[in-house]
């Protein structure tokens, strides 16, 4: 013969498997086996093909070069399921490309297997256990259907059990094969029989050794054939002692395959390095694989003892990976693991026939299960938006083939999804957390989302939505003018003769407004939808087909019916006058009330602050707020429903903090000053800057004194007796009151960085992530204003130089003095910002921008004004009226439909 | 007569080209197709080529004739569908015994004119055994990867009549071909091992696989070392490939063969790609320019045409392989 083809184990399945004498040992997977694996038997039983299949399929990843499939059980039809299975995985290329190894005791099963697989298969097994004529009669046929064979060696007296019933068995199997069948000898291979060993009879002393004595002869005796075995066996008595079995198995192989087994069954999982057996362990277990000693067992068994229990601990359990493919998606979208779903996705794409059926069955079947825990409670925001995160690269992964997919078969056209959302932070707003959260739950329930970002123009808004042809329109804002942009948008739609619904969502938004402003301009459906979760719900009733027109009319008339309620509501309220509630106004004893001189006066600026001295500072609690986790923190991480999820996305964002300090990721500006201020004309504060004063450059302004007066709004609201009409003035000594009082304001911002690292993650499809990053940044920024407002008062004005409070205290505002922010209750005007600008230049000095819309840019920023009074409090405005609007209006020198507009959302109605 | 394995040591053989691209010349009509026989048959005939050897029996020996005259060794039989499987388009199952026994006569008679006239070069007839029109490990519907349109034993029978009828027809080796289902050619091998042993004899056997296109696979799937280890079990005469490819693009394939099989290999590729008219337009010259290649590289030692080719290819074939010497090969037991 030619050297081109020597006498080699030649198998193949779509490729061809060559077991040459230099191939290491060739490993044969068994878990297809319902003998050997309970689940496998149990996804046959229940005709689970899928699942099963991708039993198969893991096995050829792990590294099996063969695989065994084994059907027999009393309660399975073996030879339907048999060929059922193994037409099925002929029909899967990444499992088909090994050869398989057709497993059964029964030869019907056998040969019904070898008429369905093109490939040269192994049969396992034959044996003369029947006579010589069977045994003939079988290898004649298996040699016709072109596969090689296992021999047991078993022959009419039974099973060998030493060395010599081994050799003797073999070697007449052997003559018989290639003598009389003409059966090829590298097509034969032996199963010696691999028996136990440390059994604590005296009979099984030798069964390894034999093992391996055999195999030797065999491969020496015996030419072109091949030694194999169910390797497990050996170690049988030492079940549940895992790192036992994992050594004896590692030694066993490594004296037999030095022997000439050299194909086998074994279990990858349960197997140790030798080389990483311990050196009392090893000695132990060859003493017992080699019977090297009387008393090899018992020292082995006492050994165990010692073994047990320091199982390897630290491992991730990965025994997931082990289960069906639709398990292993379904697990990493609800457990939110992106490791491995770009390779799952791939063995899904490459068993369906088109790439989006991964989507719409694969990954939507994971997302329903998501869906379904989300919505009864199981799940949380954080854990979703991680599945969205994991959905995401999922879906990433896709899109080329889908793309491909469509090039090709364009007729077929796109999948249609549950239906679009274009997603907007209206124009003037930055704030977009919960936008995308809700954008990425709804993705996660199949959605398209279009998401436009943040400050985006209405007309952007009504182009791109006529453009993608949505189905929803989604606006979110969290600052009160944006309601405003809300109330506008909602005329141009109703002006363009829209007919999609209209989401309303965002942390200014409510419920009323939503009714009362903008639900009356536009005659189609608009919800008021302020968490995720509900968004999907609200979503889902509005698109879907038989539910959609009853929704929508039923959400027209409950909004009617709660704006009539709440418009009669409001007119039973009572409102004074602004000259009544100026007379009720809060009072300071002035002349008894001791004024602290500001240590220094003048503008600081502080250019980069180090962040680590922001964490103590950081209030956790709204954090979790953020992500839809209600509850307090610490508190909530013990939480009896949210705990574990708050705890796990606690660990998450002080791994991202860690992080950012580590690497520096964000940057930390700010910009402060006091002066000396007093209240002028009631309501104003008239704040002094005087020449002397320094900028934050230390030059001397030269154009002399200038004054900036803020304008502050008062309550109107009717009360009881005896509570005081607050407004911000109260707390600033009037300037009849001869008293020389004190004003700082501030704007911080830790947001310099924090868009760049969100679009990164989201380039990375890591929602969870981009979220996380802006909800911390926001966290820190809020730190900085806690920070810098301590620095002040014990610093820099120094009225509490001796303060000593706890973070708790803190958060708690458990100290002297205020820092309200305008736009937020006690200040509700925005526009007063624009003064603390103009008064710190606050743009020119730390870069932190206005919007049109008056929000601060980057969004992780804080401004505000600092009060020092010790009887300074915080305190809602509520509701104002008319006249004060146009006082308002005069004092401030605006026109009245300016000040209607900026302060609408406290505007009582008549 | 020499036996076939002897005069391979020797030389290199030509295989015929197509029979369809000759048939198509005489532009047979379905009235031709049918002829007085099968004139009431109640399904249309058109098409169905191997029936010509009932009802046009002149034209196929003249396709034979004109091949031999050319310069092939081999020529095979008109039956590349003749099994119950392939007929049951015609309803036509109950001829596949005769339509082979005939096809196999006609060819059979021709090359023994041939060898009367010229008995330093023997004829052979090869008995033509296609894939049939359903496939063994595929299945036909996308949603149900596991059903199969035949099975195994199906295939088995239907070709162990086929070959049956073709050795009392008179073949001398048999060739099972463009196979793009080793599994259908593994029934066409296990019918063919039945066979032989239950008449006590070795005919030759001849197996072509098909790679489909440039992924180098069949059309179920294996690369070619993997087809020639399915294959493997049986002691063929030659291995090769047919069809769906020009010789150029054949050669890695073969290379794959060369290296690794002791049988003789054959190939007999199509006329090129077809053109954009699902026609073969690549000349005579141009082909044999290409088969060179298979001769410089002592690749093979049986060489033909598949779809597209002519007399005209194969006499340029012909005359090009008598400049070589054959792919060595290990020495036969005599």
């Amino acid at each position: 013969m030619k050297d081109s083809a020597p006498k080699y184990l030649r198998l193949s399945g779509l490729e061809p498997l060559v077991v040459t004498p230099e191939s290491n040992f060739v490993n044969v997977g068994e878990r297809t086996n319902v003998a050997g694996s309970a689940k496998f038997l149990r996804l046959i039983k229940e005709e689970k093909y899928e699942e099963a299949l991708a039993v198969a399929r893991d096995q050829v990843e792990g590294g099996a070069q063969i695989i065994d499939v084994n059907m027999d059980d009393g309660l399975i039809d073996g030879k339907k399921a048999m060929v059922k299975f193994l037409n099925l995985i002929v029909a899967e290329p990444d499992i088909a490309r090994v050869p398989i190894m057709i497993d059964s005791s029964k030869w019907e099963i056998l040969e019904a297997g070898l008429q369905v697989v093109q490939g040269k298969c192994v049969v396992n097994s034959i044996s003369l256990k029947e006579g010589e004529q069977q045994f003939i009669h079988q290898a004649k046929l298996i040699k016709r259907y072109g596969a090689a064979v296992i021999v047991m060696a078993f022959d009419e007296v039974g099973q060998a059990d030493n060395y010599e019933r081994r050799i003797e068995i073999a070697e007449r199997s052997y003559n018989l094969l290639v003598n009389k069948v003409g059966f090829a000898p590298e097509d034969i291979i032996f199963d010696l029989n691999i028996f136990p060993v440390a059994t604590g009879m005296d009979e099984h002393k030798r069964n390894a050794l034999d093992f391996i004595e055999a195999a030797k002869w065999v491969r020496e005796n015996l030419p072109h054939c091949s030694v194999s075995g169910g390797v497990s066996n050996v170690s049988f008595s030492f079940r549940g002692n895992n790192p036992v079995r994992e050594a004896m198995h590692s030694v066993f192989l490594y004296h037999a395959i030095k022997a000439g087994m050299n194909m086998g069954i074994v279990n990858p999982t349960m197997l140790e390095v030798y080389d990483d057996i311990p050196k009392d362990l090893l000695e132990r277990v060859e003493d017992v694989i080699l019977n090297r000693r009387d008393d090899a067992t018992e020292r082995l068994l006492d050994f165990a003892e010692s073994v047990v229990g320091k199982a390897k601990e630290n491992k991730i359990d990965l025994s997931w990976r082990e289960e069906p493919l639709q398990d292993r998606i379904t697990r990493a979208l609800v457990k939110g693991i992106d490791q491995y779903i770009v390779e799952d996705v791939e063995e899904a794409r490459l068993a369906v026939n088109k790439p989006i059926e991964v989507i719409e069955g694969h990954l939507m079947t994971g997302m329903n299960v998501v869906g379904d825990l989300f919505g009864s409670g199981k799940m949380f925001l954080p854990q979703v938006v991680k599945s969205a995160r994991v959905m995401k690269k999922a879906v990433a992964h896709l899109l080329p083939y889908i793309e491909e997919e469509k090039l090709r078969n364009p007729q077929i056209g796109d999948s249609k999804g549950a239906g679009k959302i274009l997603m907007a932070t209206v124009k003037g707003d930055v704030h977009d957390i919960g936008k995308n959260i809700v954008g990425v739950v709804l993705a996660c329930n199949n959605y398209e989302i279009i998401d436009l970002g943040v400050m985006v123009p209405p007309d952007k808004i009504i182009a791109a939505a006529i453009e993608h042809q949505v189905d929803v329109i989604g606006l979110s804002g969290l600052i009160t003018p944006s309601l405003d942009e809300m109330v506008h948008l909602a005329k141009e739609m109703q002006r363009k003769n829209f007919k999609v619904p209209l989401l309303i969502g965002g942390a200014t938004t409510s419920k009323a407004h939503t009714a009362v402003k903008i639900d009356p301009q536009y005659n189609n459906a608009v919800v008021h939808v302020n968490d995720a979760s509900r968004a999907v719900t609200v979503v889902g009733d509005l698109l879907q087909k038989d539910t959609s027109e009853v929704y929508k009319k039923s959400v027209k008339e409950d909004y009617e019916v709660f704006r009539n309620k709440f418009l009669n509501r409001g007119q039973q309220k009572e409102y004074k006058t602004l000259a009544e509630a100026r007379k009720n106004k809060f009072q300071i004893n002035w002349s008894a009330s001791e004024i602290a001189t500001p240590r220094k006066l003048g503008i600081q600026m502080i250019e980069d602050l180090d962040l680590s001295k922001l964490v103590d500072f950081i209030d956790w609690t709204p954090f979790f707020r953020s992500w839809e986790l209600h509850g307090k923190y610490p508190d909530i991480l013990q939480d009896e429903v949210v705990g574990p999820q708050a705890t796990e996305l606690f660990a998450d964002a002080r791994k991202m903090l860690h992080r950012i300090l580590q690497e520096k990721q964000l940057t930390a500006k700010g910009i402060f000053g006091i002066f000396p201020a007093n209240t002028i004309n009631e309501d104003d504060i008239e704040v002094m800057v005087p020449s002397q004063l320094t900028g934050p450059n230390h030059e001397s302004k030269s154009e002399g004194d200038r004054k900036f007066v803020f304008r502050t709004l008062r309550q109107q609201l009717r009360r009881k007796e005896g509570v005081a009409d607050f407004a911000l003035a109260d707390f600033i000594a009037p300037a009849n009151s001869g008293k020389q009082d004190y004003i700082g304001c501030f704007c911080v911002s830790t947001g310099f960085g924090t868009e760049a690292l969100a679009q990164q993650y989201e380039r990375d499809l890591d929602d969870y992530n981009a979220i996380m990053i802006k909800a911390l940044s926001d966290r820190l920024a809020e730190a900085f204003a806690e920070y810098l407002h301590k620095e002040v008062r014990t610093k820099y004005w120094g009225y509490a130089a001796n303060e000593a409070l706890s973070n708790e205290e803190l958060i708690n505002e458990g100290y002297k003095g205020i820092r309200p922010a305008p736009g937020y209750p006690a200040c509700p005007d925005h526009l007063e910002k624009l003064t603390i600008w103009d008064l710190l230049q606050v743009e020119e000095h730390i870069g932190v921008k206005l919007t049109e819309s008056l929000a601060m840019w980057p969004a992780s920023s804080v401004s505000g004004y600092y009060f020092g009074n010790p009887q300074a409090r915080y305190f809602g405005l509520g509701k104002i009226k008319e006249d004060q609007v146009a006082d308002y209006a005069d004092r401030k020198g605006i026109t009245m439909e300016k000040a209607l507009k900026w302060l609408a959302p406290n505007i009582a109605d008549d | 007569m020499k036996d076939i394995r002897s005069i391979l040591q020797q030389r290199i053989l030509v295989l015929d080209g197509a029979m369809g691209t000759m048939l198509q010349r005489y532009q047979f009509t379905e009235s031709d197709f049918r002829g007085e026989r099968f004139k009431d048959w109640p399904h249309p005939l058109q098409g169905n080529n191997d029936l010509l050897s009932l009802t046009q029996p002149r034209a196929i020996a003249e396709v034979h004739r004109s091949y031999f005259a050319a310069g092939a060794d081999i020529v095979e039989t008109n039956t590349f569908s003749g099994t119950t499987i392939a007929m049951a388009d015609y309803h036509m199952e109950s001829l596949v015994y005769e339509l082979n026994y005939e096809s196999a006569n006609i060819a059979k008679k021709v090359a023994d004119e041939f060898t009367a006239k010229e008995p330093h070069k023997p004829r052979f007839v090869a008995g033509s055994i296609g894939p049939t029109n359903k496939t063994a490990s595929m299945s036909p519907d996308v949603n149900d990867p596991g059903f199969r349109a035949v099975s195994f034993d199906e295939l088995r029978k239907a070709y162990k009549q086929q070959v049956e009828a073709l050795l009392d027809g008179g073949v001398d080796l048999l060739l099972v071909e463009t196979i793009f289902d080793t599994l259908n050619a593994k029934a066409a091998l296990f019918a063919i091992e039945e066979v032989k042993e239950e008449r006590g004899i070795d005919v030759p056997i001849m197996v072509s696989g098909t790679i489909t296109d440039a992924s180098g696979r069949t059309l179920s799937g294996q690369t070619a070392e993997a087809f020639l280890i399915s294959i493997s079990h049986i002691p063929v005469l030659s291995v090769g490939f047919n069809c769906a490819l020009g010789a150029s693009q054949l050669v890695p394939y073969l290379e794959v063969l060369s290296a690794r099989t002791d049988h003789a290999i054959s190939a007999h590729p199509n006329a090129g790609l077809p053109n954009a008219f699902g026609e073969y337009d690549e000349s005579p010259e141009q082909m044999a320019q290409q088969i060179k290649e298979y001769l410089d590289k002592g690749l093979v030692n049986i060489v033909g045409g598949c779809c597209g080719t002519t007399p005209e290819h194969i006499a340029a074939i012909a005359a090009l392989v008598d400049q070589y010497q054959p792919r060595k090969l290990p020495a036969l037991i005599e």
